[in-house]
């Protein structure tokens, strides 16, 4: 459905733009229908500009992108079917206008001509299917309303819209934990009605917890892929056992874990080209089974 | 004992009303010890760290005291507490990486804050500290913004203690960093009470899984009450109190996923704190909830050292 192909986005930097800065370098991953994909990394590792420009919010430098075998070409047309919600749901949301006129403004664009009833219909299907209660989030100004509530009221506007793919960009990075899973398990559910997500977050915790497959993005490289359970539970490359190991949990204290052993030949790990290490799991090193590691 | 917090009530004035965000909280943090602090968003965490150091304007002390080391302290009088700051309390505050002045050079900066408070610069602790949260000695050369997220969050953990404050009090400082860099900041922060240069500390943050590795006792609140607090390992192994059960029941750990076990968030939101319900404050969205919960749960020591404040819990 979604084909990013070496991807590779380079932002003129410095002040005459003479110096560049490669953000995001030769990514290829697939999302496909009724999947979950989490795209992890951490601050700077280029995986907001991915989105954005997968959204079409910013062009690509290099290779391509495609959404079923077309280009990304910004437009109403794309809209319809790929739309993007984003870390702060406030910033999205007008503090002066009720909340809900993101949907009246949705209606404008897209569905001028569907009359009020049938509006109404889709619109309190479209809060039931994020599980929200229609009648508790109507009406309401913004502040009136939880990060959670905001959050999966964008969500149910991207549903009116019939969307098959949707870019969630650390959306549930500023939510308690017992809202963030609210909104996990709404992901889960779009899932099942065979929409694409792509799940970007630096919390491997609820990436684990939600995809199928796992993208591990490092200074804009991917350096590991393949199906959720295998990156997890046989992580191969050292900045994923890093990423890993520094993931507070409870049970497992930091002092208890084992040391990660690190690489010989390059200090973080190995980059570059991607290497199947089995099927439907990439890793970016080519003798990591034979590698003499340092500990 | 380092720190005993006894009923502390403080309110935040507003057009309607008083916002009662913290009514009534009492609990001891002995010499040695890292307490964590840890409830969902508005229980009133940065509410008790300020209420520790600085209120500001809003806020008004309303009832209960605060001991440090046996000192009664001054929290409702802002210039009385000013001899405190620095010298026997220290915070890091929420958001405290973009509070550094951008147009000062680190070192120089330091060197002016120490003055203003009537302190001569000591070069070597300055150095030892910096070799403590592991950064090097040539970020005193450089200007804020030169620093990333981590090494900014660590530099504030090393003014506030430079003065060797006997309780050191960290807001969510490792909420806005990657894991890694998580991990590097909160081992730093337990470094300077292995080292001494703190007596004890309060630990704030919303992540439960943080906590438990630095905290020795974990303390929850809930709607701007003490719930329950117990050691680190009883909290996450033994939780005694609905609320905590059902917080912990709610976190994905590594390892957990939908389609095994589908995880549930707790329904409803907490009440509004102008006026809040009589009785327990979690009883809406207590799945335990019986006739006795009109009346409010007192804090009941239900082994040694763990506090719970519910009628079920011996359930
Ligand atoms: N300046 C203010 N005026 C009025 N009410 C306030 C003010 N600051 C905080 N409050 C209220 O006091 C209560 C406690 O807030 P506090 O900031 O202490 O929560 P917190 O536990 O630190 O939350 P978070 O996890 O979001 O940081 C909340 O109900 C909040 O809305
Ligand atoms: S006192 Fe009652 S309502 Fe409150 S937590 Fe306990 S059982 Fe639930
Ligand atoms: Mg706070």
């Amino acid at each position: 459905m979604l084909r990013l192909d070496n991807v590779t986005k380079v932002y003129k930097v410095g002040a005459f733009g003479g110096k560049t800065l490669t953000a995001v370098d030769r990514v290829s991953f697939d999302v496909r229908p009724g999947e979950v994909v989490s795209l992890i990394g951490e601050s700077g590792s280029g995986k907001s500009t991915l989105g954005r420009m997968i959204l079409g919010l910013v062009p690509a430098s290099g290779g391509s992108i495609t959404f079923e075998g077309t280009p990304v070409k910004p437009g109403k047309a794309y809209y319809r079917n790929v739309q993007g919600v984003f870390q702060d749901p406030f910033s999205t949301f007008n503090p002066v206008f009720k909340a809900d006129r993101v949907f009246a403004m949705i209606r404008e664009a897209y569905f001028p001509g569907v009359a009020d009833a049938d509006w109404t219909a889709r619109l309190r299907t479209a809060l039931q299917d994020v599980r929200l209660d229609p009648d508790q989030v109507l009406g309401k100004f913004p502040h009136q309303l939880s990060g959670g509530q905001l959050q999966r009221l964008l969500i149910a506007r991207a549903l009116l819209l019939d969307i098959r793919l949707l870019v969630a960009d650390e959306i549930t990075s500023m939510l308690d934990a017992s809202t963030r899973i609210d909104v996990l398990n709404v992901l889960a559910d779009l899932k099942e009605r065979g929409l694409g997500v792509l799940y970007i977050t630096h919390d491997l915790s609820l990436g684990h917890y939600l995809a199928e497959r796992t993208v591990v993005l490092r200074h804009g490289e991917v350096v590991e892929t393949g199906v959720t359970e295998a990156v997890f539970t046989r992580p191969l490359h050292p900045y994923t056992r890093q990423l890993l190991a520094a993931v507070p949990r409870m049970h497992a204290p930091w002092e208890d874990a084992e040391p990660v052993e690190t690489c010989l030949y390059h200090k973080h790990g190995a980059t570059g080209r991607l290497y199947a290490a089995a099927e439907d799991h990439l890793v970016a090193c080519a003798r990591l089974g034979d590698c003499p590691k340092e500990s | 004992m380092s720190l005993r917090v006894t009923d502390l009530r403080v309110h935040y004035k507003t057009l309607k009303g008083d916002v009662r965000a913290l009514d009534g909280v009492s609990f001891d943090v002995g010499d040695g010890e890292i307490l964590g602090l840890a409830g969902e968003s508005g229980c009133g965490k940065t509410t008790l760290g300020k209420s520790l150091i600085r209120m500001d304007g809003r806020m008004r002390h309303v009832g209960g005291k605060v001991e440090l080391d046996g000192e009664e302290l001054p929290i409702g009088d802002d210039r009385r507490m000013n001899p405190f700051r620095f010298h026997k309390v220290s915070l890091v505050p929420q958001y405290s990486m973009s509070a550094m002045n951008p147009t000062r050079k680190i070192g120089r900066m330091v060197g002016e804050l120490l003055r203003s408070r009537g302190v001569a610069l000591d070069q070597a602790t300055l150095e030892s500290r910096l070799d403590l949260v592991g950064l090097p000695r040539e970020v005193l050369q450089r200007y804020p913004i030169e620093l990333s997220g981590g090494m900014k969050q660590r530099m504030v953990m090393v003014i506030s203690t430079l003065l060797d404050p006997s309780l050191l009090i960290a807001d969510e400082i490792t909420s806005a960093l990657d894991v890694s860099t998580q991990k590097s900041v909160a081992t730093a922060l337990a470094g300077f009470r292995e080292s001494g240069v703190v007596k004890s500390m309060v630990f704030i943050t919303h992540d439960l899984s943080l906590t438990y590795q630095i905290a020795d006792t974990i303390m929850v609140m809930y709607a701007g009450k003490l719930a329950e607090k117990a050691p680190a390992k009883t909290m996450v192994e033994a939780p005694r109190h609905p609320y905590t059960k059902l917080l912990i029941d709610s976190l994905p750990e590594v390892g957990v996923r939908h389609t095994e076990r589908r995880l549930a968030g707790i329904a409803g939101s907490p009440p509004s704190l102008l006026d809040p319900p009589a009785g327990c404050r979690f009883r809406d969205r207590c799945p335990l909830a019986f006739d006795r919960c009109a009346q409010e749960p007192p804090p009941v020591e239900v082994e040694p050292g763990h506090v719970v404040a519910c009628w079920k819990a011996d359930a």
